[in-house]
């Protein structure tokens, strides 16, 4: 009740007011995204990132499209990013680069803590969504749940489904055939070229 | 009508996508415009999710989906096309590129 009181001093509902400090945080480690140098702690913020839009979208009243956020953008397309650079090998330029003496430690601790600063941060934000009454009231009150968004999409969006499925076909055939190495197809043609003498000989 | 007004969800998604577009116009690594353009569709996201709110349709989040398998698909290509880079010049630099016959 005295938090209410306060917040009416203040002019904005604690909905907005959370909804404005998870949106500052997506903008901090989206820039923090741009400007940084390795490519493991940019995706570190980059996940970060998506976990603020998540609690954005979680208090804009769109719980599916949040659990949808973390899962497939947090869960799914930055593990494919992590992937590539494992096959890239810039890990090594990092070991090379960090400095060998005792201050090692607090160099590694520095690399760490603000993204699981601004993780932390989000946390406390959706305990205090969840927990707090008054919050929910609001939130329930104007919420999209999943099943008008499957009546939807398996309705009249039926045919944009089967294009996306068809997307994801040609994404995926797509990958294999960039990613196959070079090797492939000379092998095949040696082969064919040793299948070839053989049978003259 | 959410709690939220609509203008500051767009005004949202709008810094969101200039800080993406910033990053695909400045950064030289291949492998952070792609982390740049993913900045950019979750800010498109940001905008469907936040009209959807404000009209009260499920219309909004549907997009938001098609804009997820857009994105997916997207990465999958892309990704591949960089390991392909890195193969034939040892280096994710993007002008390296420029030239189009090699």
């Amino acid at each position: 009740m005295n938090l209410s009181t306060n917040h009416l001093i203040m002019g904005l509902n604690p909905l907005q007011l959370m909804f404005y400090f998870s949106a500052a945080l997506a903008i901090v480690a989206s820039l923090k995204v741009i400007t940084g140098k390795n490519t493991v702690h940019a995706l570190l913020y980059l996940v970060v990132s998506l976990l603020a839009v998540a609690v954005c979208f979680y208090l804009m009243g769109a719980p599916f499209a949040a659990g949808l956020e973390i899962i497939v953008y947090a869960g799914a397309i930055l593990v494919l990013f992590v992937f590539a650079i494992m096959m890239f090998g810039l890990g090594q330029d990092e070991t090379l680069n960090a400095p060998k003496s005792h201050s090692f430690r607090l160099s590694n601790f520095n690399l760490w803590v603000g993204p699981s600063l601004i993780a932390i941060l989000l946390l406390t934000e959706l305990i205090f969504a969840i927990e707090s009454s008054l919050v929910q009231e609001k939130l329930t009150s104007h919420i999209i749940d999943a099943k008008q968004v499957g009546i939807l999409l398996y309705g009249p969006y039926l045919l944009a489904v089967e294009i996306a499925s068809f997307l994801l076909l040609a994404g995926l055939i797509a990958g294999y055939h960039f990613a196959k190495p070079e090797g492939i197809s000379l092998d095949q043609k040696g082969l064919d070229q040793q299948k070839e003498t053989g049978g003259h000989l | 009508m959410s709690a939220i007004p609509l203008s500051h969800v767009l005004i949202l998604a709008s810094i969101l996508f200039s800080i993406g577009f910033v990053g695909v116009i400045v950064r030289k690594n291949t492998l952070f415009i792609l982390m740049s353009l993913e900045v950019m569709l979750n800010a498109v996201g940001v905008a469907f999710i936040g009209a959807g709110s404000a009209w009260q349709q499920a219309d909004g989040q549907v997009m938001f989906i098609l804009v997820l398998t857009l994105a997916a698909a997207e990465v999958a290509v892309g990704l591949a096309l960089l390991i392909q880079m890195q193969r034939r010049f040892k280096s994710l630099d993007i002008d390296l590129l420029s030239k189009l016959k090699g």
